[in-house]
């Protein structure tokens, strides 16, 4: 699943998305140290580590909300863009280029809304955001603004009532019907999003999420609160979003019984900067990812800074006594 | 055993009940004997020319009493410790009520507004014996509008806007300067006749006023598009002053203080209001009397106010609308949904200003006459206040808080009995804002989310169910 036929993974052979040397600081405190990465294409994608590594900075810039202090995300729709596209793209200071077939967008060059209005990123938040004294079914039909907003005419056919509108009106309901069957939500369409229990809410912003039709969903940690038996639901919605709608998903993650179980691929992060990357097994067995997350006796931190190449005496990279 | 405690407890709680009543009594009293001593108990008259001082005993020993009795009720009943909380779940009355006679509330309200000015004239007797009900309906009306207006920015938006005057300046303005502007006049006259822009003015700047307001709203919106809270309402606050300001200062071009006279009047669609052989009263064989042209506007300010309303109902379906209430309710994840914030708030901005135009331009064309005294900031204050108090984001609620503040205002003018009781000296005029302010204190500490404090969903599925005001955001800004 992890790796095509050639042995190359499809990270690397058919990223959608990749991260290039992003530099995110805050003041004097740098929150994500040069980190690359690259998403595959169809594909779920787990970003772990230790509490304060840098994750939700790294969404953050991915969905617009930060502005990067340096660095370069490429989103490719369709088929990944060769490197000579990316660097002409990058050269002429446009925000991105559509094509026929495929689109390539730099997304630290788009605002927040258009990341996910035009380069089609979703995303959930840690603390979940709904639209709490909306129902249910309105927080879905206000993920849908941008193809409703058009139908309406700008608002101009649907003061009038005019007939394209309500035949639009008609398939995102429909549409928004579709996910509340698939997050199991139907029976409290129309129940206020604030009045569901938290595992229900949790699902609410990704049928949310995904009712904007993005071709990448990046979930902030979406178990977290979550039941073993709500876990594993979630496990094979996720899974199904995969499957039938080819959406590719990066995730962070704590729950490692999510990350282990459905991801095709592993990024830890560690103060910023990446420590491990590839498949979960890898990631598993990789002696970095283990002290990052048990913390090691002193000697054994030597050992490993020196098999990474970093200067003894530096920062005691989670070397928790 | 449990029982038993709730038995005896009271009894062996009452006498430290009645002292611990009376000492905190006391202590009020004297605090207040501390503060009113001063601000009552002395009194500056001019004796002579030279300025002198008299003492008012018996006043102070009223409000004093006032407070330690009113301290002490207090004490024995609301604030006792012997008093069981009532412990309400689920709907209050006022809810329930709310979903029975809500339904035929709206028919009602609107058959009462239509046949408004027929009832007064029957009830009253006469044309011009109803003037003053059919001006307090208009009045009311004009409120109403200017109600629903600011809900879309301040309800369904959840930007605080306390400078919502400006734009109901900009109406009135935009109507005034053209009607009375001598070049479109000579314009016009050179081309459809004498008369044709004095009847048609109003009918003409009518949409122009709404544009121009809405201009302004986006005006204002865009350097307050990062603004929040406290901080989005100091600059609309300020924005409403500065326009004021300018239409005070700017002497040549708005008449300055001294505001804008003759203003051609409202006409029935080009048909003038007045006793000659075109006139109105002719024309349909009717005997002339001014008040045509007040029901007239009443009216026109309905038909307003109903257009007002049926917009904002229509554009609360439409995404746009959908939009508004997303951005109360949470801004980052509209922008995460890929809706344009900076959009959202301009058109919540733009359409709420129209409307405030609209209303403008009808003022100017009722009073004949504006001048910046018309828009001061206690006009911004008393819209928040309709709609704060009518539920934001609730058509009904601003349109009844409309009613009962201006209606309620005009009706504390009539407080002559009053002076029966407190003598001829007193003037109950001089207490209306007062009784005015326990009014508004009284209902928010009653009803926290206003008249209506529920939401009506825009979409269902199988059951259209209120959404409770526990749910519903006021939103940051």
């Amino acid at each position: 699943m992890a790796t095509l036929d050639t042995g190359i993974p499809v990270w690397e052979a058919d990223p959608i998305l990749s991260v290039e040397h992003l530099f995110m600081r805050f003041g004097g405190l740098v929150a994500v140290n040069d980190l690359s990465f690259k998403v595959g294409r169809g594909q779920i994608t787990a970003l772990i580590g230790p509490n304060g590594a840098g994750k939700t900075t790294v969404f953050n810039c991915i969905t617009g909300f930060y502005k990067p202090s340096e660095g370069r995300l490429v989103l490719g729709h369709g088929r990944a863009p060769t490197p000579e596209e990316v660097a002409r793209l990058t050269l002429i200071g446009e925000r991105g280029m559509v094509g026929k077939g495929s689109s390539v967008y730099l997304l630290e060059r788009l605002p927040d809304y258009r990341v996910s209005g035009e380069a089609k990123v979703a995303r959930t938040f840690q603390n979940i955001r709904l639209f709490t004294g909306m129902t249910v079914l309105e927080n879905l039909m206000v993920a849908q603004h941008n193809a409703l907003m058009l139908a309406s005419g700008f608002s101009l056919k649907g003061l009038f009532g005019l007939p394209g509108w309500n035949a639009a009106q008609r398939a995102a309901t429909e549409k928004a019907k579709y996910w509340l069957d698939k997050v199991d939500l139907t029976e409290r369409a129309d129940d206020p999003a604030g009045d569901l229990p938290y595992g229900a809410q949790r699902r609410l912003e990704i049928a949310r999420a995904m009712c904007s039709e993005p071709i990448l969903l990046c979930l902030d940690e979406p178990a977290a609160g979550l039941n073993p038996r709500e876990s594993l639901e979630l496990n094979n919605l996720l899974r199904s979003i995969r499957a039938e709608h080819g959406t590719s998903i990066l995730l962070i993650e704590h729950d490692m019984s999510v990350v282990m179980e459905i991801s095709d691929h592993v990024v830890v992060l560690d103060y910023g900067t990446k420590i491990s990357d590839g498949t979960p097994d890898y990631v598993k067995n990789d002696p970095r990812v283990i002290a990052a997350y048990l913390g090691v006796d002193e000697d054994a931190v030597e050992e490993v800074e020196a098999e990474i190449g970093i200067d003894t005496g530096g920062h005691s990279t989670g070397a928790n006594p | 055993m449990a029982v038993q405690l709730a038995d005896t407890a009271p009894a062996r709680a009452h006498t430290p009940l009645m002292a611990h009543a009376f000492k905190d009594a006391f202590l009020a009293g004297l605090v207040a004997l501390g503060l009113f001593g001063p601000l009552i108990g002395f009194e500056t008259i001019v004796i002579d020319g030279a300025l002198g001082l008299t003492y008012r005993p018996m006043t102070l020993a009223v409000m004093v009493g006032i407070i330690f009795v009113g301290r002490l009720i207090l004490n024995l009943t609301v604030w006792s410790p012997n008093r069981r909380p009532r412990i309400s779940t689920g709907p209050t009355v006022f809810d329930r009520m709310g979903t029975t006679v809500g339904p035929a509330v709206k028919p009602a309200l609107l058959g009462l507004a239509i046949f408004f000015p027929l009832l007064a004239v029957l009830g009253l007797g006469g044309l011009s014996e109803s003037r003053y009900l059919i001006d307090l309906g208009i009045l009311i009306l004009t409120y109403v509008m200017l109600g629903w207006g600011l809900n879309i920015v301040v309800g369904l938006a959840g930007l605080l806007d306390l400078g919502y005057v400006a734009f109901y300046a900009v109406g009135a303005y935009t109507y005034a300067l053209l009607a009375t502007s001598a070049p479109i006049n000579d314009f016009f006259a050179g081309l459809l006749g004498e008369t044709f822009w004095a009847n048609w003015a109003f009918w003409i700047c009518l949409p122009m006023a709404g544009l121009f307001a809405g201009v302004w709203g986006m005006i204002l919106g865009f350097p307050v598009l990062r603004l929040r809270g406290d901080y989005l309402a100091i600059v609309t606050l300020a924005f409403g002053e500065i326009i004021r300001l300018v239409l005070i200062n700017w002497v040549d071009f708005t008449g300055g203080g001294a505001g804008i006279a003759s203003i051609p009047r409202a006409t029935f669609f080009g048909i003038p209001f007045n006793a000659s052989e075109d006139g109105f009263a002719a024309l349909f064989g009717i005997p002339f009397d001014p008040m045509h042209r007040i029901i007239f506007l009443y009216f026109v300010i309905l038909a307003l106010a109903m257009l007002t309303a049926f917009v904002t109902v229509r554009l609360r379906k439409l995404p746009v609308g959908r939009a508004w209430e997303a951005l109360r309710e949470d801004e980052i994840a509209c922008r995460s949904l890929g809706i344009n914030t900076t959009n959202v708030k301009l058109s919540a901005f733009a359409t709420g200003a129209m409307f405030g135009g609209f209303a403008g331009c009808f003022f100017a064309v009722r009073a004949g006459f504006v001048s910046p005294e018309s828009f001061t900031f206690d006009i911004s204050a008393m819209i928040l206040a309709i709609v704060v108090l009518g539920g934001m984001g609730s058509q009904i609620g601003v349109a009844v808080a409309a009613a009962v503040m201006m209606g309620g205002m005009e009706m504390l003018r009539n407080l002559g009995f009053l002076t029966q009781v407190f003598g001829n000296d007193f003037d109950p005029s001089l207490y209306r804002m007062l009784l005015f302010g326990f009014a508004m204190v009284a209902i928010m500490v009653w009803k926290p989310r206003g008249l209506v404090s529920t939401r009506d969903p825009t979409i269902f599925l199988k059951e259209r169910k209120a959404v409770s005001g526990d749910h519903v955001k006021e939103g940051h800004g």
